[in-house]
């Protein structure tokens, strides 16, 4: 593992680039309040992208951790959590919106509080897509990185504060894939105080998965799901 | 505590009544006001819904901000159905089933390699159904239009420690749910082919539609027939 180089993401603030197959991201979060709302598309092909269900349904979970990884629409593995001090990360309460922060925390707009105006992520990933081209119809699911939503048996969703300063998630792309992040509190989280966390980004270069890879080996649906995957590379 | 609310309206007064047999698909628009009956005539069969605006096409269905705005993972009488921004598409009026789920997705060709052998590709799936509604609706609606959908009458099971499974269904013959639209969406059916797991318990049978308005009149875009 070798790392590339290291950038901050801001709390309140976005960011987006295209990883490559063999390249990692590790997310840090400093302060332990962080919450990134993350997607994930197929780059030379964007109507391709994560895939919410099919990521939970083929490894019969209902939260992300490792070795467990982010399927695509078209069965392929976007990209595989090889490290995690964190052990859940939500999948299906989805990104903040304009309505979700104005509840919580009041308008915050610009012309009021400058750069320190309320942001959110869904509006963060539309911009983050649009320049690359892509629109609103483009946008799939996210995955709340860093942050714990649970299901009573009943149904009921918990947001549960899990947070531990220093804590880190790091992807390791299999394709070419756009991801785009943005560091805004989780729609759940009750605080009201408009403070965002940011994190910093730790750009790295992998191996590549060997056959015994945890993250392939898991279960038997990665397994194929791989062999899918490196079949656009042969 | 489940509970299960019948619907009043009588099938006599529908404006619409048709059965979609399993593997087919079924894209209709429903006018705001409008009822939609989804009624699993023989019982554990997995319908894939999903809604978009009828005239905006970035607005469509969300499963996450429906489940996080009704606090809840499961779907049954009460649950609105909301979209991408937030907004109101339909309403779950009626259930006698008791539970749906919004998380399982819909079966798709490739996922069905993953998910049980990579010689699965040919075996039809909803993914399938879904985009030739859409390639034959016209337009320019494609896969990037679809989102996470609804499996009406489908089990989905999650657990506090966060797995997920595929339980035996919970519906039976003759169970429905019904929805009532909250502005002009378009509904997107695949009645489900899936013979890989017990979603449709083996043996995927047909379903009926029923489709009640109001003012008697419909007005709304009528798409191909089959």
């Amino acid at each position: 593992m070798e790392l590339l180089y290291t950038e901050e993401l801001p709390g309140g603030a976005s960011w987006s680039g295209v990883l490559r197959r063999g390249r990692g991201l590790r997310l840090v979060d400093p302060s332990g309040r962080a919450n990134v709302s993350a997607t994930f598309l197929r780059a030379d092909a964007p109507s391709e992208r994560y895939n919410m269900p099919d990521t939970l349904k083929s490894q019969f979970i209902a939260r992300l951790a490792a070795p467990y990884v982010l399927y695509s629409d078209m069965g392929h593995v976007l990209a595989s959590l090889v490290e995690d001090s964190v052990g859940w990360h939500d999948a299906f309460t989805g990104p903040s919106d304009a309505a979700t922060v104005e509840a919580r925390f009041g308008p915050g707009t610009y012309q009021e509080l400058r750069n320190g105006r309320h942001t959110n992520a869904r509006e963060h990933l539309l911009v983050e897509l649009a320049k690359y081209g892509l629109s609103e119809r483009d946008l799939p699911s996210v995955v709340n990185v860093f942050s714990r939503v649970s299901v009573a048996d009943d149904g009921a969703l918990s947001w549960t504060p899990q947070g531990k300063a220093g804590q880190f998630l790091t992807l390791r792309f299999e394709m070419d894939v756009l991801v785009a992040l943005s560091a805004t509190p989780h729609p759940l989280d009750p605080s009201t105080a408009w403070d965002p966390a940011g994190v910093r980004m730790e750009f790295l270069r992998l191996p590549a998965p060997t056959f015994e890879d945890p993250s392939r080996q898991c279960c038997p649906y990665n397994v194929r799901g791989f062999t899918l995957t490196e079949r656009l590379f042969l | 505590m489940t509970t299960l609310t019948e619907s009043k309206l009588d099938p006599s007064d529908a404006v619409l009544d048709r059965v979609v047999d399993s593997g087919d698909h079924w894209l209709h628009p429903l006018a705001v006001g409008q009822h939609l009956r989804i009624v699993d005539l023989e019982g554990n069969q997995a319908v894939d819904t999903f809604f978009l605006d009828a005239e905006d096409p970035g607005d469509r269905y969300s499963a996450e901000v429906t489940v996080r705005s009704q606090g809840n993972l499961y779907l049954t009488t009460g649950s609105v159905l909301r979209s991408v921004r937030g907004n109101a598409m339909a309403t779950i009026v009626a259930d006698t089933c008791g539970r749906h789920d919004t998380v399982g997705g819909a079966c798709a060709a490739e996922s069905n390699q993953v998910r049980y052998a990579i010689e699965k590709r040919p075996m039809h799936s909803c993914r399938d159904s879904f985009l030739l509604a859409l390639s034959r609706f016209g337009g320019d609606l494609s896969k990037r239009d679809i989102g996470a959908n609804v499996n009406f009458f489908m089990n989905v099971p999650v657990t506090s420690e966060g797995a997920l499974t595929f339980a035996d269904g919970i519906s039976g013959s003759g169970k429905y749910v019904e929805i009532r639209a909250e502005r002009d969406i378009l509904v997107l059916v695949s009645n489900c082919p899936q013979l890989n797991n017990p979603c449709n318990g083996w043996n995927p049978t047909p379903v009926r539609m029923l489709v009640w308005d109001p003012r008697r009149t419909s007005g709304a875009r009528r798409p191909p027939e089959d």
